[in-house]
C-alpha cells in the first residue's frame, strides 16, 4: 500500500504509570484505535477525538491531543486545504463527512442582543407568575368567526383550523433524524421525551419503527425523495407529515444509507430490502416545480385525513420566495433548515459551502410571508444550528414559531462532534446500528437526558420572557423590536429588521 | 398554476424603520364615563376628574375625548387636525379637499390659558366622502376615511389627524389634562361619553400629537402602561395596513381595536380576551364550547395580544370599554352610579364625579368593563356573520392605500 501523506489530527497518550491495564478502552473506542498488548497500545491515525474512551477510562490516563505538526506558515494554503488535496489524489473520491459546517462563518446569533424592562415597564419573575410557552403549529385562519350561543355569549361560527394544528407545550421539538442514519434507541429515546414533553420527534426519511407506536401522536413522519417507510398504516399513525426538499448542510443533494446498515429491523422499517443501499434522490421525482409540491401536499392531506403538511427546505439564496410559494402551495409549515445544520453523512464541499444562516432565512420569510399578508398560513420551523436557549430566543424574537434542535439532541446524548457518523462506528452508539454501540444507550436514561435538557431551555426561555416583562411566548414571536444588533454591518441589519444596539 | 419565484427584488429598505425610531415610554394616568341612558354631560365633568390625578402626569401630555358633542353634524366625518406650519396644512387640505366634500373649515375654539404654550395650528372639518372614489378604491367607506387619516400622518410633513369619527373628536395637546380641557373650552361642548388622560412620558419630543387620547374613525383610546409586546403588535397591524408612525402602545392599541372591532367584526367582549388573553391553565378548564373559542382566538391573534402592564379605556359612540392586562400591573377602578358607568385609574377621580357611587369595585386583570348607551346600535354587534371577504384582509388594504397615494 502506497505511503498516506496525511498524518494522524490527534495523538492518543496515555499515561501508563496509572493505566490499570483494564482493556475498558479497547472495548468502548467505535473505531478500532487500540490494540492490547499487556497494555493498550493506540493507533493514533485512526482517533477521531470523540472521547468515548476518555471519559469510560477509570483511571483518568488517556488524553487526546491535536497532532500539532508543523507547516511553513501559509495563510492561504491551511493544513485542512493541503490534506484534502493529499486525500483526493490518494482515492480520487468526493470527501464525506458529517455533523454541520464548522467553518468560520459569522455567527449571527452571536452578534444579536435581547432586551429587558427597567423601571417603564415591569419585568415578570417567572417563579411566580405564569410564564407561557405553548404554540400552536400549523395554519391559522384569517381571523376567528364567532355567532351568539342564545345565551348571551358566543361560541365559533367556523373552526379556526386549529383542529388540523399541533399543540406543543414549549416551543422547541427534536429534528428529523432517521432510524438508520441513528440508532433505534436514539429514536426511542426522542420518542418517550417528546411524549413526556408536549412536543414532536421527526422520524426522518426512514420510517416509524413499530417500537414507537405508542408515541405516535407526538411523531411527525417524514416523506423524502426515496419516499421510504411509507404506508397508509404510517401516514395514519403520524401527528403530521413532513415533505422534506432539502436539508441544511446539504441542499441540493439527496442521501446514500449503504447497504450493510440495513439489517432486518431497519429494513422494516424504511420498506427496503436488507443489506441493499437505501438511495434517496436529490430531488424528489414527482416534484420538479411548485405546482407538483402542491399536489404532494394534497395528496398527503388527502390520505392521511387532512393532518397537517409540512414542507422542509434548506435555507438558499432565494429562501424567502420559495417559501412564499410553499405557503400558498398549501403547507400547514415551514421548516427552514440553516447552513449549519447537522447530517449524518454528506460531501464536505457541499457541507461547508452551501446554504445560508438561518438567522437570514427566518427574518426574510417571516418579512416576505407578512409581506404577502399570509403569515398567519404557516408556522415556521426554524433550525441549523440551535445550539442554546438563547438562540432559540433569537429565532424567535427574527420570526420563527418553534426551534428544531438536532445536534444538541445528539450532543445531550452524549455525542461529541467528532463529525465521523458516516463511518457508521460511532463509539456512543448514536449513528451506528453495531448491536454492541447502540446499546450504549438505553432509552430510559437518553429520554431523561433529553427531558432534562429541553426543560432547562424552556425556564431559560421563561427567564428570558420575564426579563423582557411579557409572559407569553407570542409577545416575542416576530417581536424584532426586542433585538439589537452588536457589529454586524448596517445591510445584515436591514436584511435581519433589526437596529444597531442605540437605536 | 405556477408561481413567479423569480420576481423577488431584494430587501425592501422600509423594512428597517427609521421614521420612528424612540418608542416612547411612560406611565399616566386616565379617566373614562358614559352616561347609559344617552343624558349629555357637560365637559367640565372629565376635567375635574383628570385634575384630582394630576401628579400622575407631568405636565407634558392631557387630553379627552367626548362623544354626541357635535349634534349638528351627526352624519359628518369630522377631523379635528394639528399643523405644524400653513404649509402642512395647504397640503393636508389639498389631500382632504380630493377625498372628502367639506362641508365647515374652522379653527378650534380656543382661549388663552396659563401654561399652555406653543400650540400648533388647530382646525376642524366636517365632511362626507366622495362616493364615487370609495366605489373605484372597491373598500368600505370607513376603510376609505381610515387610509386618508394614514396618508396624511404618514405622509404629510407636520399634519396630524387628531381625530377622524362622526359626532366626535379629541381635545388633547402638551399640556396637564385641566389646561387642555379649559384651552379647548370644553365646558362648551356636551356628550354622553368621556374619556380623558394625564401623561407622564419619560421620553417624549413635547408633540402635540403624541398626546392620548388615540383616535381612528370612532374609537378613541387613552391608555396607562407600557405595552412591552409593541414590536410584534405592530408588525402584525402592518400586515393589515396600518402604519404605526408614532411609536407608542396607545397608537397600536387604538389600531387593533379598529382592526378586531370593525374589520374582524369580533363582538368586544372577545376584543378584550384577544388583547388580554386568559392563560392558557384557565382555557383548559373552560367548558368544550368556551375553551375551543378561547384557544383559537388566542392561537390566531396572538401577534395581537396586549402583553406588558396597562389599563385602557376605549370610547365609541354608543360606549366605553375599559381594561387591565392580563396580570393586572396597572391600577383601574370602577364605579356604577344610576345610569352612570365610570372608570379611573384612581378612586379619587370616581369621588370627585361621582359623589357616593351605587357600586365601586376594582375589576380583575383581563375582565373588562363596559358601558353602552342605550338604544345606540354598537357597530360591531350589527353584523356579525359576514363573508370572508369582506373580513379580509391585508391585501385589500394595503393595495388601497397605495391608490389613494396615486390620487392624491
Ligand atoms: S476515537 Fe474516540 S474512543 Fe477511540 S481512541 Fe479516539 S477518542 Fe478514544
Ligand atoms: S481504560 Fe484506561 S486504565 Fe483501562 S486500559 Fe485503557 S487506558 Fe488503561
Ligand atoms: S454522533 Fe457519534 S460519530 Fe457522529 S459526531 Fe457524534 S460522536 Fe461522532
Amino acid at each position: 500500500m502506497q505511503q498516506t501523506f496525511v498524518q494522524p489530527e490527534f495523538r492518543v497518550k496515555i499515561d501508563y504509570d496509572k493505566c490499570h491495564k483494564c482493556g475498558r478502552c479497547v472495548q468502548q473506542c467505535g473505531w478500532g484505535v487500540y490494540d492490547f498488548n499487556e497494555r493498550p497500545i493506540p493507533h493514533d491515525e485512526k482517533c477521531r477525538a470523540c472521547h468515548r474512551c476518555v471519559t469510560y477510562c477509570p483511571a483518568h490516563c488517556i488524553t487526546i491531543e491535536k497532532n500539532t505538526l508543523a507547516f511553513r506558515d501559509n495563510d492561504n494554503w491551511s493544513a485542512d486545504a493541503r490534506k484534502a488535496v493529499w486525500k483526493q489524489s490518494e482515492t480520487g473520491g468526493v470527501l464525506l463527512t458529517s455533523m454541520g459546517n464548522p467553518k468560520p462563518y459569522e455567527h449571527i446569533f452571536d452578534k444579536l442582543v435581547l432586551d429587558a424592562c427597567q423601571v417603564t415597564n415591569p419585568s415578570i419573575d417567572p417563579l411566580r407568575e405564569p410564564m407561557e410557552l405553548r404554540t400552536y403549529l400549523g395554519r391559522k385562519a384569517d381571523s376567528v368567526k364567532v355567532e351568539p350561543d342564545g345565551a348571551g355569549g358566543f361560541r365559533l361560527a367556523e373552526d379556526a383550523g386549529l383542529a388540523r394544528n399541533i399543540k406543543l407545550d414549549v416551543p422547541i421539538i427534536f429534528a428529523p433524524m432517521s432510524y438508520g442514519s441513528v440508532s433505534l434507541n436514539v429514536h426511542r429515546s426522542m420518542a418517550m421525551a417528546a411524549t413526556r414533553l408536549g412536543i414532536t420527534m421527526n422520524t426522518g426519511e426512514g420510517g416509524m419503527h413499530e417500537d414507537l407506536f405508542p408515541y405516535q401522536d407526538h411523531i411527525i413522519v417524514q416523506v423524502a425523495s426515496g419516499r421510504f417507510g411509507l404506508s397508509p398504516e404510517i401516514l395514519d399513525r403520524a401527528a403530521a407529515l413532513e415533505i422534506k426538499i432539502g436539508q441544511g448542510a446539504k441542499p441540493g443533494i439527496g442521501g446514500h444509507l449503504p447497504g450493510e446498515k440495513i439489517d432486518r429491523d431497519v429494513s422494516a422499517t424504511r420498506m427496503v430490502p436488507q443489506g441493499s443501499d437505501a438511495i434517496s434522490p436529490a430531488p424528489h421525482h414527482d416534484i420538479y416545480s411548485i405546482e407538483d409540491l402542491r399536489q404532494l401536499i394534497y395528496a398527503l392531506k388527502e390520505a392521511s385525513g387532512y393532518k397537517p403538511v409540512g414542507v422542509k427546505i434548506a435555507a438558499v439564496h432565494n429562501v424567502a420566495a420559495i417559501a412564499s410559494g410553499i405557503v400558498r402551495a398549501g403547507a400547514d409549515y415551514i421548516y427552514l433548515d440553516g447552513f449549519r445544520g447537522g447530517t449524518g453523512a454528506a460531501p464536505q464541499v457541499v457541507r461547508d459551502h452551501i446554504g445560508i444562516p438561518v438567522e437570514i432565512a427566518i427574518a426574510v420569510v417571516d418579512q416576505r410571508l407578512r409581506d404577502e399578508g399570509i403569515r398567519n398560513q404557516a408556522s415556521i420551523i426554524a433550525a441549523g444550528s440551535i445550539r442554546s436557549s438563547a438562540d432559540a430566543a433569537k429565532a424567535i424574537a427574527l420570526g420563527a414559531d418553534v426551534v428544531a434542535i438536532g445536534t444538541a439532541t445528539l450532543l445531550a446524548l452524549g455525542c461529541h462532534l467528532c463529525q465521523s457518523c458516516h463511518t457508521g462506528k460511532c463509539s456512543w452508539g448514536i449513528t451506528t446500528q453495531k448491536p454492541e454501540l447502540t446499546r450504549r444507550i438505553d432509552p430510559e436514561w437518553g429520554a431523561e437526558r433529553l427531558t432534562n435538557l429541553v426543560h432547562a431551555w424552556s425556564h431559560e426561555l421563561q427567564e428570558i420572557l420575564g426579563a423582557l416583562g411579557v409572559n407569553a411566548v407570542e409577545s416575542l414571536r416576530g417581536s424584532r423590536e426586542r433585538l439589537r444588533a452588536i457589529g454586524l454591518d448596517e445591510q445584515t441589519c436591514r436584511v435581519l429588521g433589526v437596529k444597531p444596539a442605540g437605536l | 398554476m405556477a408561481y413567479d419565484l423569480g420576481r423577488y427584488d431584494g430587501f425592501a429598505p422600509e423594512h428597517y424603520r427609521e421614521e420612528s425610531p424612540f418608542k416612547i415610554h411612560g406611565g399616566c394616568g386616565l379617566m373614562g364615563i358614559c352616561d347609559e341612558s344617552g343624558a349629555l354631560m357637560s365637559g367640565e365633568e372629565p376635567i375635574k376628574a383628570m385634575a384630582v390625578q394630576r401628579d400622575r402626569g407631568n405636565g407634558l401630555g392631557g387630553g379627552f375625548a367626548g362623544y354626541g358633542i357635535y349634534p349638528e353634524f351627526p352624519d359628518h366625518y369630522c377631523f379635528h387636525m394639528m399643523y405644524h406650519d400653513l404649509k402642512a396644512k395647504d397640503e393636508a387640505e389639498e389631500v382632504l379637499g380630493a377625498h372628502f366634500l367639506i362641508e365647515v373649515a374652522e379653527p378650534m375654539p380656543t382661549r388663552t390659558v396659563k401654561g399652555i404654550k406653543d400650540a400648533p395650528l388647530l382646525w376642524r372639518y366636517f365632511m362626507m366622502p366622495h362616493e364615487h372614489l370609495i366605489d373605484e378604491a372597491e373598500v368600505t367607506a370607513e376603510d376609505f376615511v381610515v387610509n386618508v387619516v394614514m396618508l396624511i400622518n404618514s405622509r404629510v410633513d407636520g399634519a396630524f389627524v387628531a381625530s377622524s369619527g362622526k359626532n366626535m373628536g379629541a381635545f388633547k395637546g402638551v399640556g396637564y389634562p385641566e389646561e387642555i380641557g379649559h384651552y379647548f373650552r370644553l365646558e362648551d361642548y356636551a356628550g354622553h361619553t368621556w374619556v380623558g388622560h394625564n401623561r407622564f412620558p419619560t421620553n417624549t419630543p413635547g408633540w402635540w400629537g403624541g398626546a392620548h387620547p388615540f383616535t381612528l374613525l370612532d374609537w378613541s383610546i387613552v391608555h396607562n402602561g407600557e405595552i412591552s409586546s409593541y414590536g410584534i403588535n405592530a408588525r402584525y397591524l402592518e400586515q393589515f395596513g396600518y402604519v404605526c408612525s408614532l411609536g407608542t402602545d396607545t397608537e397600536v392599541a387604538a389600531y387593533l381595536f379598529d382592526l378586531l372591532l370593525r374589520r374582524h367584526k369580533l363582538p368586544v367582549e372577545l376584543a378584550c380576551k384577544v388583547l388580554a388573553s386568559p392563560l392558557w391553565d384557565e382555557i383548559d378548564r373552560m367548558g368544550a364550547d368556551d375553551a375551543a373559542l378561547m384557544r383559537s382566538l388566542r392561537a390566531v391573534y396572538g401577534p395581537a395580544m396586549l402583553n406588558g402592564p396597562f389599563a385602557i379605556v376605549l370610547g365609541f359612540n354608543g360606549g366605553m370599554v375599559a381594561l387591565n392586562d392580563r396580570i393586572k400591573l396597572r391600577p383601574l377602578v370602577a364605579a356604577r352610579s344610576g345610569s352612570k358607568l365610570m372608570v379611573a385609574s384612581e378612586e379619587s377621580a370616581i369621588r370627585t364625579v361621582l359623589a357616593s357611587p351605587d357600586e365601586l369595585w376594582t375589576p380583575k386583570a383581563g375582565e373588562p368593563v363596559i358601558a353602552r348607551v342605550e338604544g345606540m346600535d354598537l357597530p360591531f354587534h350589527s353584523q356579525l356573520h359576514v363573508t370572508p371577504a369582506e373580513i379580509s384582509c391585508a391585501v385589500t388594504a394595503v393595495d388601497a392605500c397605495h391608490e389613494l397615494e396615486v390620487a392624491v
